[in-house]
């Protein structure tokens, strides 16, 4: 609602791995985070203007992320004894004994209210207490003086065919609810948060990085002009990936639920050998699996796109988390010598061109490719400017030209000496018949354990990752192009980092920030801005992974570390802090 | 079309199997066998792909002047189904273990054949890790000493026929490496048939494994010890044709002909494409002194493939679906302008 009218917005669900975690527990509790502004929005926030806590548990778990002067808005009728005791509370005062009796504490009757709004409706108890979420929706837009009419659209959309009949009820209750809180005066202050000023002309629309993952694949098989096949193995936070792609079979994509994870890559390499765009999605656990055949794609030097959508490791680890932790095991994580490129989405947004380079750099330089997301931008969603095709390069894979003359033959592993890329034949094309496979093989294609041979086509395919950094776009640098303090950030930490540097700048701050899309092979001036600056602060989500390997590709630049592994995104508030502590 | 003759399909490269390995035989049926596919299904070369996982047979690709992919251990059946799906035109065919197959890729084996994938499975089994050089696979038998069970193994084998027709599978034949001739009429019907097609050959390893089938392949007992199922004809074998197979009611029975009251009439028929299971798999199961081992196609019947039902369910979107490009899903569900 706050997207179609304008607002700057951002979201972030934050919820617990079990599909019906135990009811009225701490560790039950979901939460979806909604931050709107009248400016561009970069993150879900930090700290809350408004807490809505349906039970005891939801408050507990949430009351320390409320500011000094937040409204806390509670359904009183699920603060009673029980749930109170099983929230692990002691006396019949939460607010007092989480000391949040001093913010502005609306306590309604949520659940009898919406009982009584919809005593009219031939429905059952179950069926009206799930529009109890309306009602204080209708209440929340009371506070924030949203019209109802956009809410009045999107339920007459998503219901009009499947329920036509819970239409009605909603709207009753949500109207209901918005006059209940224009009625009691218990609510101080209405805000009036303003379309986005400086938003850019044009089509929105909001997006999620899982889905726009997907449909940057999409874009890419259209550009390049080849069906797009995804074998995948369901995986939290990933599968919203997998399915997405399942519905758009009207634009030719082929997708498989593979047995297992291994299975998922090893479909997606056939597919891959016989010619058409191939990716398998997936997370942390998900990419260890993968691992041997990711050296066989390698090895192979056929195009694939391999989505790693982040969470908090290792093993298992929190599922529904999320974390940057992954990469190392996307740089290093395979047997022998193995270069594999790595890009990285930043935003849910731009998780949309991220996906379309990462499958351009696979295609034109025959080889697989590493997206890494993370579970924050993967859930998360965020409004989008929608892009034109039209202003989306071509896609142009090496494949062979023309046809052989008799005597003529292909060989597989012979590469064009600037790129180093080799042709592509693809099975199905008269006269091109060749084999690729694990073992190392020399130019023509034979088998080879010839020790030259070996340290040969190592060092070609190394050199045929490196030299994609003369084709990526270079780094970009917020702020004075030198100074005392770069600030270094990748993949889904950009709205924090980019919101705590330009918050310390409005305050005079002299501070810079640059922010890497690519993580293998670096931008080609990465050395370059790096050596303009005393420090190089690199903040990311593990124990300093993106610092380290900084730090091997640019020995020279003194770099330092702010990092987080708590399951969880900066706030923009700590990383204020530890910029500043450098300053 | 081009005239394909086995020179076609052979490959410069230079065969690096054991002398005496049950393996060059399957290769050259193949060599054979795909020039006679070829001419009944109108197929040219290039629409051939060879898909192998790791062990000794699956160096078979190279030695094949076709497309080819020698991939990882365990690996070849996913790596065929990616092949097929993406491109259903092509004619997938895939050298694989009984370690490979059955032990590292047995997930992937039993999965091919419930998703009936149109692809044609050779699984080499000689009952032995031959590459890592003589330790126990799930094919070996009970009690068998290998390097990894010098007391002997306490694990009981797969017989990948079972397996295959409790997947349901739509298409199963075996055979011995020796048995040249009917190497080639097996692959010629599993060419023919639209779905995942299972072709165990029982090969010899000459260095660690010597004999493994010799009850089976020594031309002093084949005769007796095996039975070559055809559709449509009598379940009949012996040096003299002597024997054959009946049905009791409540399980084979294997009778002398002209004895016991049996006659040529008692003498079941084999019907490789009835729905029937049960029969196929007792068929499958039979194992000596009191039966012959099955050869030949013991089951060949009709059901929907995996790659049509992709392709098909495309098309059949395509058709309804009002996103025609990107642009098209780009401005699909809610929009907002701002002016």
């Amino acid at each position: 609602m706050s997207a179609i009218y304008g607002n700057g917005l951002s979201t972030f669900p934050d919820y617990p791995a079990e599909i019906r975690a135990p009811h009225g527990t701490i560790s039950g509790v979901s939460g979806f985070q909604v931050h709107i502004g009248n400016d561009k929005v970069t993150t879900p926030g930090d700290f809350c203007d408004l807490l809505v806590a349906m039970n005891p548990a939801a408050l507990k778990a949430n009351a320390k992320w409320c500011k000094r002067h937040a409204m806390v808005l509670v359904d009183q009728d699920s603060f009673d004894d029980a749930l109170l005791r099983k929230a692990g509370f002691q006396t019949d005062n939460p607010f007092a004994e989480l000391g949040i009796e001093d913010r502005t504490l609306i306590v309604s009757p949520i659940t009898t209210m919406t009982l009584e709004s919809l005593k009219d409706f031939d429905m059952d108890q179950k069926a009206k207490l799930k529009c109890k979420n309306m009602f204080t929706l209708g209440m929340a837009c009371f506070i924030y003086s949203r019209p109802l009419e956009y809410i009045y659209t999107y339920l007459e959309k998503k219901f009009a065919k499947k329920h036509p009949e819970v239409i009605e009820p909603n709207r009753k209750v949500l109207n209901d609810g918005f006059n209940y809180a224009a009625n009691i005066q218990a609510i101080p202050n209405t805000y009036v948060i303003e379309p986005a000023r400086n938003a850019r002309k044009g089509t929105y629309r909001n997006i999620s990085g899982n889905q726009a993952v997907a449909w940057g694949l999409i874009a890419a098989s259209e550009k390049a002009g080849l069906p797009l096949f995804c074998g995948s193995y369901p995986i939290t936070p990933a599968t919203g990936i997998l399915e997405e792609l399942a519905i758009h079979k009207s634009l030719g994509v082929k997708t498989l639920q593979a047995e297992d994870e291994i299975a998922g890559i090893c479909t997606a390499i056939g597919a891959a050998f016989a010619g058409n765009l191939a990716v398998t999605t997936t997370s942390g656990p998900g990419l260890s699996l993968k691992s041997e055949a990711l050296g066989l794609a390698m090895m192979t030097e056929l195009p694939l796109v391999v989505v790693d959508v982040q969470r908090a490791g290792p093993s298992t680890g929190i599922p529904t988390k999320t974390e940057q932790s992954d990469l190392y095991q996307a740089l290093y994580g395979r047997s022998g010598e193995c270069p594999i490129p790595i890009v990285a989405a930043h935003s849910p947004a731009h998780c949309f061109d991220a996906a379309f380079q990462a499958a351009k750099i696979a295609l034109e330089h025959m080889t697989p490719v590493i997206l890494l997301s993370e579970g924050f931008i993967g859930n998360g969603s965020e409004p989008w400017l929608i892009p034109s095709m039209k202003d989306y390069p071509e896609i142009k894979p090496p494949y062979v030209q023309g046809v052989l003359k008799e005597g003529q033959k292909y060989y597989p592993f012979q590469r064009d000496p600037e790129t180093m890329v080799r042709r592509w034949a693809i099975p199905g094309q008269k006269g091109f018949e060749h084999r690729v496979g694990g073992l190392e093989k020399n130019h023509e294609g034979a088998i080879s354990s010839d020790p030259a041979n070996h340290a040969l086509m190592i060092a070609e395919r190394q050199a045929k990752v490196e030299k994609i950094a003369a084709s990526i776009s270079e780094l970009e640098v917020l702020g004075e192009p030198e100074g005392k303090l770069l600030v270094v950030g990748w993949g889904g930490t950009y709205g924090h980092i980019d919101s705590a540097v330009r918050e310390l700048r409005e305050a005079g701050e002299k501070v810079s920030y640059a922010h890497f899309d690519y993580i293998y092979p670096l931008p080609a001036n990465t050395a370059q801005v790096f050596s303009r600056f005393e420090k190089i602060l690199v903040c990311e989500l593990n124990i300093a992974q993106f610092a380290s390997w900084l730090e091997g590709r640019i020995p020279e630049a003194n770099i330092i570390k702010f990092n987080k592994v708590q399951g969880q995104p900066f706030l923009v508030g700590e990383l204020v802090e530890a910029i500043k502590k450098e300053l | 079309m081009a005239n394909l003759s086995f020179k076609d399909f052979k490959s410069d490269q230079e065969v690096r199997w054991c002398p005496g390995c049950g393996d060059h035989a399957v290769l050259a049926a193949l060599q054979r066998a795909l020039p006679k596919v070829s001419q009944a299904l109108g197929y040219e070369k290039e629409r051939y792909v060879v898909v192998s996982g790791i062990g000794c047979s699956s160096r078979l690709p190279y030695y094949m002047d076709t497309y080819g992919f020698h991939s990882i251990h365990g690996r070849a059946t996913a790596i065929s189904t990616g092949i097929k799906v993406a491109n259903p035109w092509l004619t997938v065919w895939q050298a694989c273990g009984d370690g490979d197959a059955l032990a590292i890729g047995g997930n992937h084996f039993i999965h091919a054949i419930r998703r009936n994938i149109d692809i044609n499975i050779m699984l080499f089994n000689n009952q032995i890790y031959g590459l890592t050089k003589g330790q126990y696979s799930p094919t070996s038998k009970f009690g068998a000493i290998t390097k990894t069970s010098p007391y002997g193994t306490v694990e009981h084998p797969f017989n990948p026929g079972s397996l295959v027709l409790g997947a349901k599978g739509t298409f199963f034949a075996r055979s011995l490496d020796v048995e040249l001739a009917l190497n080639e009429e097996i692959m010629t019907a599993a060419a023919l048939h639209d779905g995942c097609s299972v072709m165990e050959f029982l090969t010899n390893c000459v260095i660690f494994n010597d004999g493994a089938h010799r009850n089976l392949s020594d031309p002093a007992v084949r005769a007796d010890h095996t039975i070559v199922l055809r559709h449509g004809e009598k379940m009949i074998f012996g040096k003299e044709k002597e024997k054959g197979l009946v049905y009791d009611g409540r399980k084979l029975r294997v009778v002398r002909i002209g004895e016991g009251g049996f006659t040529l009439e008692d003498i079941l028929v084999h019907d490789a494409h009835t729905d029937n299971i049960g029969l196929h798999m007792a068929l499958a199961d039979m194992k000596g002194p009191d039966y012959p081992v099955a050869l030949g196609v013991i089951r060949d019947v009709k059901d929907i493939t995996y790659d049509d039902g992709v392709r098909d369910q495309v098309k059949e979107v395509m058709a309804k679906s009002r996103i025609h490009c990107v642009d098209d899903l780009l401005h699909s569900g809610s929009t907002w302008e701002v002016k």
